[in-house]
């Protein structure tokens, strides 16, 4: 049974004035429990929208959200145990720390759980230690913090709540390529100790490509295809056509087969591209 | 939710309202009020409600949006005219029970209040409606600048005004992420009890204070960066014009204005 579930869904926002727009346009997809997917798309393709119905912030206008196999929606009372089983992590989630702690900040979702002082306490050390804040961190003021840790406090606060599925909105957006890797590395982590369900919104396709077993593509508010890696990548022209970009290294093979040198495969990592090179030029040698 | 707020919407178009030179529109405007606050009958009301419905049709923008900004006064009027209706005490009794009473007065002061001020938004949305805020503030510093005589800081007001209602908008779409974010943690915002409400619009206002400093500090670096220091011989990109159809607007208000106070002397 798939663990996040749409039937077409649509949303359509500010109905009935001149602003009227869908955003998000029939979508039906499956999200089988344990996988690491991308999810990519233009501004405005309707990604954030999508991602926001996945926890009941926003009420499709029409279709429907299942998880593990219930409609969402089906109890309003009981949205917010929804919010606590699908993690939703904004972008630039930084902004909304508000405690004077690092430790209370991260207690915010387990508190408003209703979880016991102890068990709290055990999460807070628990996901600190998985996203790579050291302990004696945990007693200072968020505000003291550099942005890279801020970022990681802000992530912990969702994780902390231990959601079967979390959903991070770039994640890595403004940071360094130092703080980028530590952040996806963590969360690469996270993903390898929990085996819970991960969507990560990236605009970077080499993220994405090192990270995600499979890659969801929104165009114009529909979704544009729902797949593993291999195949995504292997219909590079038409995610460029759409207007998105495909790992450098796709590119540079890409242009390898123009030329003449066909490796079959769909090549989207450089480790992987490394071990092919080195192959073909050892197998020319022995010839 | 938050999204429907309209204070200061601008709606874009071309009618011959929103062509209209703005400082021409905010005298306009004042003369309106002025209008709807003097003559007390209901054929002065009357005029009031052609004048205003006839610009409002000018201006092509669709009644709903003015359904709109009257809707959130809705309580509050309704609460007046309420107590007007109760509690003027004066003139013949049309209908008593204990100690309430209505009066022909009472009932006449509340019914005037109430369509006083639903033209009186109606007429100030549709300033605002047809204005961009960029250019009403422009038309108001203008308007104001003889008061530099006087060492009033007009182009400060005017900037200080321009910067807050340019920010109105994106401080609402902030609070509104804010919102999402805490409520993504679980934090109760629109249901749960009073107390765990109030509670956790700490976790709201924290972040926006802080959000709004950032960018207070941000926009003057900004300004600074483009060598600002204040309005003194500052040019403009663009130049206040009137054109005739500003003066015949005027006229025409005018004459709304002195027919008005005309026939509420007559009717005396």
């Amino acid at each position: 049974m798939a663990i996040l579930e749409t039937q077409e869904l649509t949303y359509t926002y500010s109905v009935g004035t001149p602003f009227e727009k869908t955003a998000v346009d029939h979508v039906s997809l499956k999200i089988e429990e344990g996988e690491m997917v991308g999810v990519m798309g233009h501004t405005g393709s309707g990604k954030s929208t999508l991602i926001q119905h996945f926890n009941g912030l926003l009420k499709p206008t029409s279709g429907k959200v299942l998880l593990e196999g219930k409609d969402i929606w089906a109890d309003k009372e009981k949205i917010r145990d929804v919010r606590f089983k699908v993690g939703l992590v904004f972008q630039y989630p930084e902004y909304q720390i508000f405690e004077e702690t690092v430790y209370k900040d991260i207690a915010f979702g387990p508190k408003n759980m209703g979880l016991d002082e102890a068990e709290i306490k055990r999460r807070v050390y628990e996901t600190a230690h998985d996203i790579g804040l050291k302990e004696e961190l945990l007693e200072r003021s968020p505000f003291e913090l550099s942005g890279g840790q801020k970022r990681r406090v802000a992530i912990a606060g969702v994780m902390a709540m231990e959601p079967k599925v979390l959903i991070l909105d770039e994640p890595t957006a403004g940071l360094d390529p130092a703080g980028r890797d530590k952040i996806l590395d963590h969360i690469r982590r996270y993903h390898e100790r929990t085996k819970n369900t991960i969507l990560i919104v990236s605009h970077s396709m080499e993220d994405i490509a090192t990270f995600a077993d499979k890659i969801l593509v929104m165009s114009k508010a529909k979704l544009f295809c729902y797949d593993e890696t291999v195949n995504v990548f292997a219909r590079a022209d038409e995610i460029s056509d759409i207007g998105l970009d495909v790992p450098q290294i796709t590119k540079v093979f890409g242009e390898l087969r123009r030329r003449g040198l066909d490796f079959g495969k769909e090549v989207y990592t450089v480790g992987y591209a490394r071990d092919l090179l080195l192959k073909h030029l050892k197998d020319r040698e022995v010839r | 939710m938050l999204r429907d707020i309209t204070i200061g919407q601008y709606f874009p178009g071309n009618s011959i309202i929103h062509r209209l030179d703005p400082r021409f529109k905010i005298v306009i405007t004042l003369l309106y009020i002025i209008m709807l606050f003097s003559g007390g009958h209901y054929i002065c009301l009357l005029i009031g409600a052609v004048y205003t419905f006839g610009a409002i049709l000018l201006s092509g923008i669709p009644m709903k949006m003015f359904w709109k900004s009257v809707k959130p006064l809705l309580p509050f009027l309704l609460i007046t005219a309420t107590l007007n209706l109760l509690l003027m005490g004066t003139g013949e009794v049309i209908w008593q029970w204990k100690f309430l009473k209505i009066t022909e007065n009472g009932l006449n002061t509340s019914v005037f209040m109430v369509i006083r001020i639903v033209l009186l938004i109606m007429g100030s949305s549709l300033l605002t409606y047809t204005t961009s805020p960029i250019t009403l503030t422009d038309a108001i510093e203008r308007l104001l600048s003889p008061l530099r005589k006087i060492k009033f800081p007009v182009h400060e007001l005017a900037m200080m005004m321009s910067i807050a209602l340019r920010f109105i908008p994106t401080l609402i779409e902030e609070t509104d992420k804010i919102m999402s974010a805490q409520k993504a943690r679980g934090a109760e915002i629109d249901t749960g009890s009073f107390t765990t409400r109030a509670k956790n619009l700490i976790s709201i206002l924290v972040p926006l204070f802080i959000s709004a400093f950032r960018r207070a500090d941000e926009l003057a670096t900004a300004m600074e960066c483009r060598c600002y220091h204040g309005g003194e011989g500052r040019t403009r990109l663009r130049q206040l014009k009137s054109a005739p159809r500003d003066y015949i607007a005027l006229a025409i208000t005018v004459l709304f204005l002195a027919g008005v106070i005309v026939i509420g002397k007559i009717l005396d």
